[in-house]
């Protein structure tokens, strides 16, 4: 599904970000990503989702090695990863409809199909009462399944999450949590960066631990790097 | 109907948008203009050519005219190669020429107005003036020959070169037209960047926000495309309507044929079809440095 080889990435000519991460995820596989700010998350993360070029190093992903895949190829891959952004970064002059719609417009999908799957998704979500409703007048937690569900309508092989539980009280994060595994345990392959280390904990999963720029992975249970 | 087609990008939001119709409107007012005086002088000049370079005028000095010298001369003409015409202007007609220009009263107070031979040539007739003049005047004494054509290869080529200036200034005012095109996608790729990215990432290709930025352009251009052509129409009929009052053979008219009208449709046309264009490259050339 995923795999880096000995990556770097530095931004201009300032310092490397990441240094030699390897890794690969299985597909249907749930790792949580985890770091201290300024670890390098977010941008590991941009890398998953085709949003930079490593440095150095190789990306493969979906079999194919992103170094060496030709621009024009790049929109069929991204529209096999979801991505849930930290910011949600919903469109405020889209109705919830429309935001989560906006994914299946962009793969040329007809109309009528695209808004009964929508409405479908968002009543799974708990948001069927608020179809029409724009971002801005939706709570954080309203805002942020908009944000799920907007990531998964194209049915993604690959979920990526920048702390999507960041923005909401630990009830609402349980709750996504599971929506998220519910989702892998239909063969979605699920990435979430985080800082909650009680959820972490609480669900279990592999988790990939980003120390300044370098990348160790352990298993659920297993003590943090540098923790005694 | 309204043409409305759903963008994902909020262009009504974007201020820089604002002032396109405008700078389009009046570039295509500016362009319509020059090109229908570009169809003007085009079209005089074909009339001068018609008219006027196949013709060579024959005078005779009002002393020795008289229709001895008149039946000498156009014997002579008319047994000249080239020559395919040849028909003594009468005096009437002569005096008709001149009224306008000195009056009634000058006219007839007894000018010595010379007598006029009308010659008509054919189109691929060589036939110098001066030597045609000499052979004349050997058999009527003080016959001279006036060959409009070099005159009027003067005024040709002034009138081509107008028309030529007239296409490089319409030139210009395309160029300017990219300009602000250019000016306000990249403005719009700034504003509406977080959307942009977004979209990429959900696999956009650029040519699906390309074709937002390329309909938006169109909007925006036939709206002032719209305005300019109409108000270059208007002043075109005013110039026709205050045209029409002024009885002057030589001044070209101000006035369009039915494909002249349509032609300048060329104008909007063409400045709604290279903003889209020039939209839609400048936006597939800033996506192309997105990964």
């Amino acid at each position: 599904m995923l795999r880096f080889e000995n990556v770097g990435m530095r931004y201009g000519i300032g310092p490397e970000i990441l240094r030699d991460v390897s890794f690969s995820l299985a597909p249907g596989s749930f790792h949580f990503l985890t770091g201290s700010s300024g670890a390098g998350k977010t941008t590991l993360l941009k890398l998953m989702y085709l949003a930079l070029r490593p440095t150095r190093g190789l990306v493969h992903l979906f079999d194919k090695d992103i170094s060496v895949t030709p621009r024009d190829e790049m929109p069929a891959l991204r529209r096999r990863i979801g991505v849930v952004f930290q910011d949600f970064r919903l469109i405020d002059h889209m109705t919830a409809v429309e935001n989560v719609a906006l994914p299946l417009r962009v793969n040329g999908g007809r109309h009528a199909e695209i808004d009964t799957h929508v409405r479908e998704l968002l009543s799974w979500v708990g948001l069927g009462e608020r179809l029409d409703a724009r971002p801005s007048t939706l709570s954080g937690g309203q805002q942020q399944r908009i944000a799920i569900a907007r990531a998964v309508i194209n049915r993604p092989r690959l979920l990526l999450a920048d702390e999507p539980t960041g923005n909401v009280d630990d009830h609402i994060a349980v709750r996504l949590m599971h929506l998220f595994e519910e989702l892998n345990k239909a063969g979605t392959t699920i990435v979430i960066a985080t800082h909650n280390h009680a959820l972490v904990e609480e669900f279990g999963h592999p988790v990939l631990q980003l120390d300044d720029g370098e990348l160790v992975v352990r298993h659920a249970g297993s003590p943090a790097a540098g923790s005694t | 109907m309204m043409l409305r087609r759903r963008t994902d990008l909020p262009f009504e939001r974007d201020q820089s948008t604002r002032f396109l119709p405008w700078i389009v409107a009046l570039m295509v007012f500016l362009g319509a203009l020059m090109f229908a005086g570009a169809l003007v002088v085009s079209d005089t000049i074909d009339s001068w050519n018609s008219t006027l370079t196949g013709r060579m005028t024959v005078q005779v000095p009002h002393d020795v005219a008289g229709d001895a010298a008149t039946g000498t001369l156009v014997t002579l003409l008319g047994a000249t190669p080239g020559i395919t015409g040849v028909r003594p202007v009468p005096a009437s007609e002569a005096r008709a020429l001149l009224i306008p220009w000195l009056g009634e009263e000058v006219v007839d107070s007894g000018l010595p107005i010379p007598a006029l031979i009308d010659v008509e040539l054919a189109a691929d007739a060589r036939i110098d003036a001066n030597l045609l003049a000499t052979r004349l005047s050997q058999s009527v004494p003080g016959t001279t020959v006036d060959d409009h054509r070099a005159w009027l290869s003067a005024l040709i080529n002034l009138g081509r070169t107008v028309e030529i200036l007239a296409f490089v200034i319409l030139g210009l005012i395309a160029a300017a037209a990219i300009v602000a095109v250019i000016f306000t996608t990249r403005s719009g790729l700034a504003v509406h960047a977080a959307i942009i990215e977004l979209l990429h990432q959900m696999g956009a290709h650029d040519t699906y926000i390309a074709g937002q930025f390329q309909f938006q352009a169109m909007m925006l251009t036939l709206r002032g495309g719209i305005a300019g052509a109409a108000a270059a129409a208007l002043v075109l009929l005013v110039f026709a309507w205050v045209g029409q009052g002024i009885d002057a053979a030589f001044l070209p008219p101000v006035t369009l044929t039915i494909t002249e009208w349509l032609a300048l449709m060329i104008v909007p046309a063409g400045a709604v079809a290279i903003a889209m264009l020039t939209a839609r490259l400048t936006v597939l050339r800033a996506l192309a440095r997105l990964p």
